[in-house]
């Protein structure tokens, strides 16, 4: 599949915000009261500000932005319908979260009720982003059962890795934080190689002749394609990175999460490191991202020449 | 509304003929003439008369060699390939715009222009690449089954059909209910054994691809079935005349047609 530079940064960021954006509001149920003024607007701003630059961002691959609007209509059977209404409606509980734990306006008691409805429905979100990829049976390599665990590991390690670094810049960073992260980056790897191992080990057992239905006759090859240059669906559906560049690149997601990881107990001792921390853990999931797509074989290449899928 | 409907009692489709079309490619260019001006128009180019052309095609034909066990060469197969207006079209449930529908009175998957916001969801979901992104309109374009002309009350009954059913010179595409078992089409599906494509898929495509027949080759047909020349005294006073009465020429190569015993009857 061609991985759309848009689509990357959209499910990366937005993914990211939408992690701090549920690890604040745990911050806000365990603690129970408001945080400090700057802290709390920093770290809300930075979650919505990331999803905010997210959800633009995926609004550029589209054909006709201005129609977005009507995306919101479909909830009953499309996960991409269900995804951008979790989104916009997450903004509700989320702002008005902000607004009491940042203690812009000091109301106590509704920190808690607010911090689960938001975290909720951030998770929700990050979930049907998942689905959205996780139901297309055109599509092996997205039709997985990790690929939904994926997308919510991903976005709370990079959630984590981010209000680590933040905390680390205002100073008070609680030795909890750095083990808090640590443990979501080693999930966001152990997931994340289930998921490789589990598409790696799927057959692919159709052929170009289950495709063609012709295989019962004999071995059937492309002869002649049907126009003289790639076409839209080549294009899109054709891509495909090299197994042995694929290779490198899984072996570069794991070092990257690694070495956050080290970087992350580093802090204990030089805080600053949690935001070089943050920086790896954050390029790990851009690549990681651009793998799922880039690695991922659709059904169609069937008929325009591939063995199998 | 992307939600499907119940299941269509009416289910039209075409039914292709793999034993007889001969790959000419008149189905994909009067599918894209018509569609070009039909419903959705246009079906764009992007730099048409260039080294490097693309457009949008709603119909496209393939060719696959087969390699038959126990045949020196392999048989070429062409294979058209459009949208088969599958009766469970995940293409339709994953549009969040409510664009992408299934008609309820006759099964025709079909993209809203106005309304389609150009996400390209739906080309993902479709195992036939039956969905070709406009990127001059962006909007997803695909075949509308000639949903206007074949209820067009402004044409002539017999023109009531889809352009390449219409065009296409050996009559390898063939339109109507495939939700009538008593229908014509639903006979040659019976009667040919006519088959889904991928149906490990799930999506049960109404269109039939029929197979194509059993080979003609060296034991069965009719050229290798002429008598070789045997070298009989009859076999060589016919090649004395022959020659004789051959201009100069032409004699050396009929001389080699007929050793070769392979003229074509
Ligand atoms: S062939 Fe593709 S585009 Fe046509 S109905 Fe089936 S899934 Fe949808
Ligand atoms: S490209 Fe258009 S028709 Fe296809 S899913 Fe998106 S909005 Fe629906
Ligand atoms: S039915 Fe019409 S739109 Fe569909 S392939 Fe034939 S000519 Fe094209």
């Amino acid at each position: 599949m061609h991985p759309a530079y848009s689509v990357i940064l959209f499910t990366t960021a937005s993914g990211a915000g939408y992690g701090l954006l549920t690890l604040l509001a745990l911050v806000g149920i365990s603690h129970g009261e408001a945080s400090t003024l700057v802290f709390g607007l920093t770290s809300m701003v930075i979650a919505l500000g990331l999803i905010t630059i997210g959800l633009l961002a995926s609004t550029f691959h589209l054909g006709h932005p201005e129609r977005a609007w009507r995306a919101l209509s479909q909830w009953r059977s499309s996960w991409l319908s269900r995804e951008g209404v979790l989104a916009i409606v997450t903004y509700v509980p989320a702002l008005l979260f902000g607004v009491v734990w940042s203690g812009l306006h000091p109301a106590p008691d509704l920190i808690k009720p607010l911090a689960v409805v938001t975290g909720v429905l951030a998770l929700l979100t990050v979930m049907s982003t998942g689905k959205i990829y996780a139901t297309l049976k055109t599509i092996r390599a997205w039709h997985n059962p990790w690929t939904v665990w994926v997308y919510l590991a991903f976005a709370l390690a990079t959630g984590a890795v981010i209000l680590a670094a933040i905390t680390s810049i205002f100073g008070n960073f609680p030795t909890f934080l750095v083990y808090f992260s640590c443990a979501w980056l080693i999930v966001a790897i152990i997931v994340k190689l289930f998921y490789w191992r589990s598409i790696d080990a799927a057959p692919r057992d159709l052929t170009m002749g289950d495709a063609t239905g012709l295989g019962g006759l004999g071995k059937v090859g492309q002869w002649e394609l049907p126009h003289s240059v790639p076409n839209y669906v080549q294009k899109e559906m054709g891509y495909a990175v090299a197994r042995k560049h694929a290779a490198k690149l899984r072996k570069l997601v794991i070092a990257a999460l690694v070495l956050a990881v080290l970087l992350m107990l580093a802090a204990l001792a030089v805080p600053y490191a949690a935001v070089l921390s943050m920086a790896l853990a954050l390029f790990a999931s851009v690549v990681q991202r651009w793998l799922f797509f880039a690695e991922a074989q659709h059904v169609v290449t069937l008929f325009y020449g591939a063995e199998a899928a | 509304m992307t939600s499907l409907p119940p299941p269509t009692p009416k289910k039209l489709g075409l039914v292709i003929d793999l034993d007889t079309c001969v790959g000419c490619q008149a189905c994909a260019t009067s599918c894209k003439e018509w569609n070009t001006q039909g419903y959705s128009a246009p079906l764009t180019d992007t730099n048409p008369y260039s080294a490097d052309p693309t457009g949008v095609w709603l119909n496209r034909v393939h060719g696959y060699e087969v390699k038959e066990p126990g045949q020196e060469h392999s048989r070429i197969v062409n294979f058209p390939r459009s949208c088969l207006h599958c009766e469970e079209p995940a293409c339709v449930t994953v549009c969040p715009t409510g664009a992408s529908y299934k008609r309820a009175e006759d099964g025709i998957v079909l993209v809203n222009p106005e309304t389609c916001i150009g996400c390209k969801l739906c080309s993902w979901a479709c195992p036939y690449g039956a969905r070709e992104y406009d990127q001059s309109h962006g909007v997803m374009k695909k075949c509308t089954l000639c949903v206007d002309r074949i209820y067009n009350e402004n044409f002539e009954p017999e023109d009531r059909l889809p352009a390449c059913v219409k065009a296409c010179p050996t009559g390898a595409r063939h339109f109507g209910d495939l939700g009538d078992a008593t229908s014509e089409v639903s006979l040659l599906v019976a009667e040919r054994g006519g088959y889904d494509l991928l149906p490990q898929m799930g999506y049960k495509p109404v269109n039939k691809y029929l197979p194509p027949r059993a080979r003609r080759d060296a034991t069965n047909t009719r050229a290798e079935a002429l008598p070789k020349p045997d070298g009989s005294a009859f076999d060589r006073l016919f090649q004395w005349a022959d020659k004789v009465l051959s201009p100069k020429n032409a004699s050396a190569r009929a001389n080699e047609i007929d050793n070769s015993g392979k003229l074509e009857g």
